[in-house]
């Protein structure tokens, strides 16, 4: 065996149930590289990776750590051969500080606070992170808590480190200093594992991609060699067209109008400061702004979950309506009992969208059950329904009855897309609708939307990827601490020109925008 | 007038001893993430424990040596009880059982199992058909020589047993560990977040069942303090020990999970418990309402706790819950 390989994975098992996460896997870890683990949702590389890590334990299969046979059994193992993972769900305690959570479950000196603070401090100038080891978890901004995921993997000295998807949360710019922080230990002799399934970050910062498809190993190959088209292709097991298309815009009329949208929260805080705009039937408008801008309140605005100042209107004219209705003071139920069908993909999708423990059955179930007309359930038409949308969107799910929890994210929010368009509705609002979803997914979703689109529905986008937002809507309405800095055409604006107006206010915008 | 004072004060002292042992027991349980229900008939189970212990003691001793007696009675109480977390934590930790559920069943069981066995040694007792230890009672209700005899600090300070200050150095013990060592470090980290515990390489189950099992045998010397002082080594079926075990419970969130807390708070218990004998004037019927006092006292603190938000005064966060490394 070659010294420079840290870890090997042989033909390495895992089922949950009946569900086959990984089966027959083998990868090498190198030292003093970055690995990329590549694979659509649920195609099992966080499986994988969490057998390293010690929190499942492989059903079959030989791991090798620096050329010995290792037995991990459980995280503390894990440590003891030197490899850290930081979980894609932090794996932090709240209430306690920076510090506290690094000396977790150590023992003797480690644990020293005094000790353990002096040396976060050297890890942290030696890799240029910036952190307050006195700060309490639950004050942390999400990117500061990755960070401390790192330090705390650091400080006990791993030599191999696992990623799972770390940038799934972060800005541009945090990621930039994220691979500036991987590329430093990279050099450092650490070998790196990252998993993700965005494929311009595997290509800027890894030196091999492993792939995986539904839990089966495919290849490995050196990224200098790969291509997006390639890997893209590797990944889903068949040739995919990567464009997004933008049908023109067509028989448009005016389905929604807000003006002055304002939305004050408890504490006093204004999250929206006159917002008005329109969003018209048979096309896209995307929305754009760094997260937390008001978003979220925006679209509940609408749909009639958020509680918003007095000086606002939202007008709602339904097709072939002489004129339009006030949908200020209406809940989402009256809103229904009025006739229209507003549909919501929210942000937090089985917070929100779905009920986790229930299956796609029961999940149907929520949009329509008062349609019922005995005491008694039907669920003869959701049951069709959950068919209908496993087999139309491909939702990979062991059974319609399992619940929707245990569906990888990309599957979830199938579910919650085919449902909200099952509804037939004039407008398709959607928040973050790809965040976590791999490529071929993600194109699924735009697809979806343009057919939306097509159909004469108004959809609205939220969306955090400047790239897709460009190619996918006719019209970009940006937000800057909630407030409109401008709408520009999808067609003609620039990325730079979004992302100047995501940042500063332009004069006298805010009131007048159209 | 001063008498008066001085005897509520003893009388809230001597009640907040059962209940702040009872909820100190219960607060390092809180902590690893077993939200125990079963404090009521924990309680039970070392009290009947203790009594059960001592009684063939003092039966078969000619003359029964008074360290003996203490001996016998914590060490029977604590085991007991220890035994009833055992159980508690199996159903819940190992086989995942609702904790809530497990809880009140554990004090049913135990409320059963103790008058059960009360009954039965007031039987054995035979003549006036109360058991009585007296010998173990003194032992426990020995007070402090000398110190006890100062004017107005004596019986304000001095004139309990030691299980009085022993519950009140528990409470410190419990404290230090809980914020000062990192094996409280990392029970604390258990009942916020078990799965960042066990991902830092922590014991989570072993963990779990050492604070449940050890909280449960604390809880458990509330019990053998009640009998062996609070009713002075005798046993009655009149379901007292349980009343004071639901408000051990309401003590911990009265301390906002804090050890330090109880020992204060367990006192204001008591002196509101025991307001009503001291007021003057009242009937039978309202000195019901002042009996309230105390439960009225804890929904305040929690609406109060609620006001200000702070994740810190908050109980566990993974209070009541179990925990399943591999659950997807």
């Amino acid at each position: 065996m070659e010294q420079h390989i840290a870890v090997q994975m042989q033909n390495i098992t895992k089922t949950f149930g009946q569900v086959l996460a990984n089966h027959n896997v083998s990868i090498d870890i190198r030292k003093g590289e970055i690995l990329s683990l590549l694979g659509e949702n649920g195609s099992g590389k966080t499986t994988l990776m969490n057998m390293l890590s010690g929190i499942y334990y492989p059903d079959a299969g030989k791991i090798f750590v620096n050329g010995e046979p290792a037995v991990i059994r459980s995280p503390g193992d894990a440590f003891a051969y030197g490899i850290g993972m930081i979980h894609q769900h932090f794996k932090l305690v709240d209430v306690f500080t920076a510090v506290e959570n690094v000396v977790l479950g150590l023992r003797g000196r480690d644990a020293n606070l005094k000790l353990a603070t002096k040396k976060i401090c050297e890890i942290c100038e030696k890799y240029g992170f910036e952190i307050d080891p006195g700060q309490k978890v639950y004050n942390m901004s999400v990117s500061q808590k990755q960070t401390l995921e790192i330090i705390k993997v650091l400080y006990r000295g791993a030599d191999i480190l696992i990623l799972d998807e770390p940038t799934a949360v972060l800005t541009p710019q945090e990621t930039e200093r994220l691979f500036h922080v991987i590329r430093n230990m990279k050099k450092a002799g650490k070998a790196i594992v990252i998993i993700t399934h965005k494929l311009h970050e595997v290509l800027s910062v890894s030196d091999r991609v492993a792939i995986l498809r539904r839990g089966e190993y495919v290849d490995t190959v050196e990224t200098k060699d790969a291509n997006v088209q390639s890997l893209t292709e590797m990944m889903v097991g068949k040739r995919v067209v990567l464009d997004i298309e933008r049908p023109a815009a067509a028989h448009t009329e005016r389905r929604i109008e807000v003006k002055n949208l304002t939305v004050v929260r408890s504490d006093g805080v204004q999250l929206l400061d006159r917002v008005s705009f329109t969003a018209n039937s048979g096309e896209i408008l995307g929305i754009a702004g760094i997260s937390g801008c008001g978003q979220k309140e925006l679209l509940e605005s609408i749909a009639g979950l958020q509680k918003v100042s007095s000086e606002t209107s939202i007008l709602y004219s339904a097709p072939k309506a002489d004129a339009p209705v006030e949908l200020v003071g209406k809940d989402p139920k009256a809103i229904r009992d009025m006739g229209i069908t507003l549909s919501f993909v929210p942000e937090d999708r089985l917070g929100m969208g779905l009920v986790g423990s229930m299956g796609m059955t029961d999940n149907m179930m929520l949009k329509n059950y008062r349609q019922g007309r005995t005491p008694f359930m039907e669920r003869k038409e959701p049951r069709a329904l959950a068919e209908k949308i496993k087999e139309d969107l491909e939702v990979a799910t062991p059974g319609i009855n399992i619940p929707v929890r245990r569906l990888s994210g990309g599957n979830v929010q199938k579910v919650l897309v085919g449902r909200e368009i099952a509804a037939a509705p004039t407008v398709l609002m959607t928040a973050y609708a790809v965040r976590g979803l791999d490529i071929h997914t993600s194109y699924t979703i735009y697809h979806l939307l343009n057919e939306q689109k097509q159909a004469g529905v108004a959809v609205i986008y939220v969306g955090e990827d400047l790239d897709v937002l460009l190619e996918l809507c006719d019209r970009i309405l940006i937000l800057c601490s909630g407030r409109v800095s401008g709408i520009v055409d999808g067609r003609t604006a620039t990325k730079e020109e979004v992302g100047m107006l995501m940042t500063h206010l332009q004069k006298g915008d805010g009131s007048d925008a159209v | 007038m001063l008498t008066s004072i001085l005897s509520l004060i003893q009388a809230a002292v001597v009640f907040g001893t059962v209940i702040m042992l009872g909820c100190i027991g219960e607060i390092l349980s809180e902590k690893s993430g077993s939200l125990n229900l079963g404090v009521p008939g924990i309680m039970y189970i070392g009290a009947i424990a203790a009594l059960v212990g001592v009684f063939f003691y003092e039966g078969a001793a000619e003359n029964p040596s008074p360290y003996l007696c203490i001996l016998i009675a914590l060490g029977c109480g604590f085991g007991a009880a220890f035994a009833a977390g055992l159980l508690f934590s199996f159903l819940t930790i190992t086989l995942r059982v609702n904790q809530n559920v497990t809880g009140l069943t554990l004090t049913i069981f135990g409320s059963g199992v103790a008058n059960f066995f009360g009954g039965s040694l007031n039987k054995l007792a035979g003549g006036v058909g109360q058991i009585s230890v007296s010998a173990t009672s003194d032992a426990f209700r020995t007070k402090i020589p000398e110190l006890s005899d100062i004017p107005i600090v004596g019986p304000l300070l001095f004139q309990y047993g030691f299980m009085v200050y022993f519950a009140v150095i528990a409470a410190i013990l419990l404290q230090f560990f809980l914020t000062k060592t990192s094996a409280g470090l990392n029970l604390r980290a258990v009942g916020e977040s078990p799965d960042a515990a066990d991902a830092a390489g922590i014991h989570v189950i072993r963990y779990k069942y050492l604070a449940t099992c050890i909280g449960a045998g604390i809880t458990g010397l509330g019990g053998v303090y009640y009998v062996m002082d609070y009713i002075k080594g005798t046993w009655a079926n009149d379901g007292s020990i349980e009343k004071l075990g639901w408000l051990a419970v309401a003590l911990v969130i009265f301390t906002t999970w804090k050890p330090k807390n109880s020992i204060w708070g367990a006192y204001v218990f008591g002196l509101l418990y025991w307001a009503y004998y001291y007021i003057p004037g009242l009937t039978r019927s309202s000195q019901e309402i002042f009996k309230m006092l105390p439960y009225i006292v804890t929904i305040i603190v929690l609406i109060v706790v609620s006001f200000r938000n702070k994740k810190e005064n908050l109980g566990p966060a993974h209070l009541g819950r179990s925990y399943f490394r591999e659950e997807r």
